[in-house]
């Protein structure tokens, strides 16, 4: 089921969590609204569901107006970031709950209950832990449980809210990888919420990058996170260097010194530049090929790539990742004088400065 | 897994070491003064009902209870009890929910007012309701055409115990219903749960241990309360008498035996009530401490 949001608003007192938000969101997709903290994700999620609702605006879901649908009708699944799982009830029964709510001649008989709830304990893999009640389960196991009890009720459509939020890393790794596996297998229409890029681009088809109560940018994780197309979206997914510096031209000048951008830009007085750790060169100092000149401050050199912390003339810290062995090839050590040389630089001008 | 090695929290910060233990002779004096003024002043008034009660032997201590009056006022201290209870869980559970699952206008201010009956002398509660129905009150000269009977009659005397009751159910559950949050009722909706299941399948369960400790404190207010229905009850024998007023009448008589007789009545409730609230206190706790156990494991 698609999911069509358009000029929702939300306001809390003085504080406007959501802006004139629209979004689609296409049939069988996993969706990530990404972005910090407070930035109105979950309460896009939650208006979405029906668990809040919006101050204007529509929520269409599969092309019918479900603005004033109570949550009930909305066939919407949700997931918890503290699971909310019913602590008194046993596994089982937590998962059968949404079928057993069921008006009478809705519900499936006790039998057939049985049958759908062991099937999916056996989808999330903890067949075993039905008897259970969730104080004795991981956290991990948990959110599987209550996954499964969202799927209980075939919904149309999946919202996740932080679900990994309250793991820790390595649990959280795992079940990011199982839940891209489910989606996979089951295909449900699904959006989660999440403050972490990576988990963003590792789990989604599509990331919407939320900032401030507004949608920055929507893309695949490869266009957000290769064409950023603003400020906040570049800084936000992964680590990046910032410039700032005058443009004329192909050439983005920083103090004195001018660094090659690729293609034209409008001359102003005032723009912003990023490059990724991974995108500099780093060259002999006087190389014909220019560049920014800064000492190497630390190295770091663990794991398959090497960390290099340097320094503009001017003082501001630049970080870099290089490959161990050309850092070997380039016998370079903490003290040396390096010139820089982005390969890859994004600017920003004019009003998307502003952004 | 398994849930038998699950540790007790702060089990192990129970045992002693020297370096967190006082002294011995502090000790002994804590423990020799704290014992002396609960004897002197608990334990030793709570034996003097009993001795006194039974000073003139159990014949007359149960003719004492089996009066005629003494039965009237145990019927209408039961009567009472059972009227005034089941409301204030009606309106405890109600105002818990509303103040611990929504945010809206006047919260604190519902707050405060739940409070009010516990602040104001109990005397002051009765003469509110003389003040509204009594023969020179807002709605007597009303009442009095009608031909009902409220002030120096059972609904008075119902009414300022529910006043003087209202407070403990709703006290006691919104503290827990807050600690809970309303993840759970929401999971339950979108699950497409009805309001009536969500509070009986999500709700109920998970408050009903503190449910029944606010019922117990409840109940034993409404049995032993005497200011406020002093007021309004008129003190008409076999009418209007509550166990409370029974005693006071008997003792005013000099009938010491028999008032001490129904007063060990009010005193064997009172221990079965602190019997009780101390089984559901336990239970509530580990319901509170499930309730704010971390999410991680």
């Amino acid at each position: 089921m698609s999911i069509h949001v358009t000029d929702i608003n939300k306001q809390f007192g003085a504080f406007r969590a959501l802006d004139n938000v629209s979004l689609d969101i296409p049939s069988g997709q996993l969706v990530a609204l990404l972005g910090p903290s407070g930035c109105g994700k979950t309460t896009l999620l939650r208006i979405i569901a029906g668990l809040e609702y919006a101050d204007s605006g529509r929520i269409l879901l599969d092309g019918e107006d479900a603005s004033d649908r109570h949550v009930r009708e909305r066939q919407v699944g949700f997931v918890f970031q503290h699971y909310a799982l019913f602590r008194h009830m046993t596994v089982f029964d937590n998962v059968a709950f949404g079928l057993r709510v069921r008006p009478k001649k809705f519900r499936p008989a006790e039998a057939e209950i049985r049958k759908r709830v062991t099937r999916l304990l056996d989808l999330v893999q903890l067949g075993w832990l039905a008897d259970r009640y969730p104080s004795q389960l991981s956290g991990g196991q948990r959110q599987r449980i209550a996954l499964a009890r969202a799927l209980a009720v075939e919904p149309k459509v999946l919202l996740l809210d932080e679900p990994f939020g309250a793991l820790d890393a390595k649990v959280r790794k795992e079940l990011r990888r199982w839940l891209r596996q489910l989606h996979d297998e089951i295909h449900v229409t699904s959006v989660f919420v999440t403050h972490d890029q990576e988990e963003a681009l590792e789990v989604s088809d599509r990331v919407v990058v939320i900032n401030k109560g507004k949608v920055e940018q929507v893309g695949t994780p490869e266009e957000v996170y290769d064409n950023p197309a603003t400020p906040f979206v570049a800084s936000f997914l992964g680590s990046v260097n910032l410039f700032h510096g005058r443009v004329d031209g192909a050439h983005l000048h920083v103090g004195e010194h001018a660094l090659h951008v690729g293609h034209d830009h409008n001359v102003t007085d005032q723009a912003i530049a990023f490059v990724r750790p991974h995108e500099f060169d780093l060259l002999p100092v006087d190389s014909p090929e220019g560049g920014l000149p800064a000492r190497i401050l630390r190295v770091i050199s663990v794991g398959p790539t090497a960390q290099v912390e340097l320094a503009r003339l001017d003082g501001e810290l630049v970080e870099v990742t290089i490959s161990r062995d050309a850092l070997s090839v380039l016998g370079l050590r903490e003290g040396d004088n390096v010139s820089l040389r982005p390969r890859t630089i994004r600017v920003f001008q004019g009003e998307r400065l502003a952004a | 897994m398994s849930a038998s090695i699950a540790l007790q929290p702060g089990a192990l910060a129970r045992y002693e070491t020297p370096s967190t233990s006082e002294p011995a002779w502090i000790k002994v004096t804590l423990i020799t003064v704290a014992l002396t003024f609960f004897v002197i002043f608990l334990l030793f008034p709570l034996g003097t009902v009993f001795v006194q009660a039974l000073s003139k032997g159990w014949g007359v201590y149960l003719s004492a209870l089996t009066s005629h009056d003494a039965l009237a006022a145990i019927k209408l201290t039961l009567i009472t009890a059972a009227i005034a209870v089941p409301l204030n869980v009606v309106f405890g559970v109600s105002a818990a929910w509303a103040i611990a699952k929504f945010e809206f206008p006047g919260k604190r201010f519902l707050i405060t007012l739940i409070d009010l009956p516990f602040s104001i002398s109990p005397v002051v509660s009765g003469l509110i309701y003389v003040l509204i129905f009594g023969a020179q009150g807002w709605f007597g000269p009303w009442l009095a055409e009608h031909d009902i009977k409220i002030l120096f009659a059972v609904p008075g005397i119902v009414l300022a115990t529910i006043f003087v009751t209202f407070p403990f159910v709703a006290r006691e559950l919104i503290p827990l219903m807050e600690a809970q949050g309303a993840e759970e009722e929401e999971a339950a909706v979108v699950l497409g749960a009805s309001g009536w299941q969500v509070f009986w399948h999500t709700t109920l369960p998970n408050i009903k241990w503190g449910l029944l400790y606010g019922v117990i404190l409840c109940n034993a207010r409404a049995m032993g309360e005497f200011g406020a229905v002093s007021v309004v009850s008129g003190h008409i024998r076999g009418l209007t008498n509550t166990m409370p007023l029974h005693v006071e009448i008997l003792y005013n008589e000099y009938n010491y035996a028999a008032a001490f007789a129904v007063a060990s009545l009010l005193a064997l409730l009172a221990i079965v009530t602190l019997g009780l609230k101390t089984l559901v206190e336990r239970q509530t706790r580990k319901q509170i401490s499930e309730s704010q156990k971390p999410s991680e494991s």
